[in-house]
């Protein structure tokens, strides 16, 4: 099994209701807090597990907003597993999830540096890295009804942007949606191979434009003469 | 990259100290071009010693949680994080048995010891390529994905050590000075010619881009907004930019102090032998080294740059 999420850039507006909805359920989650730092000052800052980008595609007038929802990609080959040194980051073999044993992390910053997708932040106040847990906590929990076993990105999402499932299981629905839709992967050329997809645009024809003919003052007066002594 | 002082402390003075110790070993344990006296090979030796302590030391004051850094040496299989640490802690007793029989027999040479001595030797170079390869390792900052990182490493360690080593018989007028100042003087022109290699190397466009990280690889992709009011974690550890003409002056100044000076001094100290020649050359090739560490650092652009407006690494 291979978890992961697929991300629709097509649909994705934008909204921060996904990192909004993380960092809610993950401050009481099992790497909790998601330390702020001066909240109410005039400098605001402190550890998100999901930031969204946006980005201008292409060159106006024919150019686009893409909204880039980024957390950790789960990679099939986790270098942040790899490189650290205390064996607090492990990939978990049975779904593929990357997780930080808060209770080994000595905070060297090292993962971060192997991370190219920018999904690890270090928690200045308990001076250990934390991540996107893929809801660990949420979608195994039995107590949940069994529509709501999903991460709370997905779960509030309100345009249906974001997919959650097993990316090994050639049937299952993410499979499906990435190859009919060709999906892909951030920065395939680094080899990390991560496990969430993106979904591009779709190519839609232009947008059909209303009939307006342009006319000119002299011409629209002449029209409306003409009409008035019609009458 | 954000240059941290405690580890451009770190690789250079444990650079410095563990070349010392490999060549205070080598010289001593096989007698080359005279060999060292008993007095020289301890100076030189706990001189080493001390300094690469430092270093290790200073490297733990970069991290956020040191309570839990005793569990550093797990992942001795796949970190080479780890494996520096390993290597660090097994060099300590191998080298203080060498330096210590040496002094218990009185500086007579045995067998035993030349082989405690070649093994202090194999364990202060995997030191120092571990510290190499824990930067060499990364495929997420290309300016130090490459084998050129562990073999400058080693290089500007062995040549820094070359050059205390000659401090110390420059000032006990040992036999073995003119030898080893004149390894110091290869190891300086090997060390500077790695370092050119390099600045030239990274400088050739290349590495991920904007549009490989966002998957629109036939169009301009530029940033429109960051999602953030402020900076965070990955700004502040990632986001530092040297200005380029800073970067231009630095190299100059890494040159001058790091291999030009030592060269020449180097040279003035072969026809002369003047001891304050050497300290001089102390001085300028770890002022030089500190400065080059630095923009090891302020070079190294991460990929993480590009969800923050770089177009490419």
């Amino acid at each position: 099994m291979r978890l992961g999420l697929v991300i629709d850039l097509d649909v994705c507006v934008g909204c921060h209701a996904c990192a909004v909805a993380c960092k809610q359920w993950n401050s009481s989650g099992t790497t909790g807090p998601l330390t702020d730092y001066d909240p109410y000052g005039a400098d605001p800052s402190g550890v998100w597990f999901n930031r969204i980008r946006s980005f201008e595609v292409g060159e106006y007038p024919q150019s686009k907003t893409v909204n880039f929802p980024m957390s950790c990609m789960h990679c099939e080959t986790a270098e942040c597993v790899t490189v650290c040194p205390t064996g607090a980051s492990y990939k978990r073999p049975e779904d593929g999830i990357v997780l930080v044993d808060q209770d080994k992390c000595m905070g060297c910053n090292y993962c971060a540096w192997a991370c190219p997708y920018g999904a690890r932040e270090l928690d200045q106040a308990s001076g250990t890295m934390k991540k996107c847990t893929l809801c660990v906590d949420r979608i195994y929990d039995e107590v949940l009804p069994e529509a709501e076993r999903q991460p709370a990105c997905v779960l509030t999402c309100p345009t249906r942007a974001r997919y959650f499932g097993d990316l090994d299981d050639p049937d299952s629905a993410v499979s499906t949606v990435v190859r009919e839709r060709g999906g892909f992967q951030s920065m395939p050329e680094l080899g990390y191979n991560p496990t969430n997809h993106y979904l591009p645009p779709r190519v839609q024809p232009p947008a059909q434009q209303a009939e307006n003919p342009l006319v000119s003052l002299q011409d629209k007066l002449k029209e409306w003469m003409a009409k008035a002594i019609a009458k | 990259m954000h240059p941290a002082i405690s580890v451009i402390v770190f690789t250079v003075a444990s650079g410095a100290g563990f070349g010392l110790v490999i060549l205070a070993a080598l010289f001593s344990a096989f007698g080359i071009g005279g060999g060292l006296s008993l007095g020289e090979t301890m100076t030189a030796g706990g001189l080493g010693l001390v300094l690469a302590t430092v270093g290790l030391l200073s490297s733990t004051f970069h991290l956020a949680n040191p309570r839990n850094a005793w569990r550093a040496f797990n992942r001795f299989r796949t970190s080479w994080l780890s494996r520096e640490g390993v290597f660090a802690v097994l060099f300590y007793p191998v080298a203080i048995l060498y330096f210590g029989g040496l002094w218990f027999l009185d500086g007579a040479m045995t067998g035993a010891l030349q082989g405690m001595a070649v093994l202090t030797i194999l364990l202060a170079v995997a030191v120092v390529f571990s510290t190499g390869m824990i930067y060499a390792c990364l495929r997420t900052i290309r300016q130090w994905n490459t084998s050129l990182v562990p073999a400058n490493y080693l290089l500007m360690g062995l040549a820094s050590g070359g050059v205390l080593l000659t401090t110390v018989l420059a000032y006990t007028k040992g036999p073995a000075l003119v030898t080893v100042a004149t390894t110091t003087l290869t190891l300086l022109v090997a060390a500077g010619i790695g370092k050119l290699i390099y600045y030239f190397w990274i400088g050739k466009p290349q590495g991920s881009t904007i549009n490989t990280a966002t998957g629109f690889t036939r169009a301009g992709v530029r940033l429109f907004e960051s999602g953030q009011s402020s900076g965070a974690f990955l700004n502040k550890e990632f986001g530092y930019q040297a200005p380029i003409s800073l970067v231009h002056r630095l190299r100059l100044v890494v040159y001058a102090l790091a291999f030009v000076i030592p060269m020449a001094l180097m040279v003035l100290l072969l026809q002369n032998g003047m001891g304050v020649l050497a300290l001089m050359t102390v001085f300028s090739i770890l002022a030089g080294l500190a400065v080059e560490r630095w923009l090891f650092f302020a070079e190294a652009r991460h990929v993480v740059n590009l969800f923050y407006g770089a177009q490419r690494t």
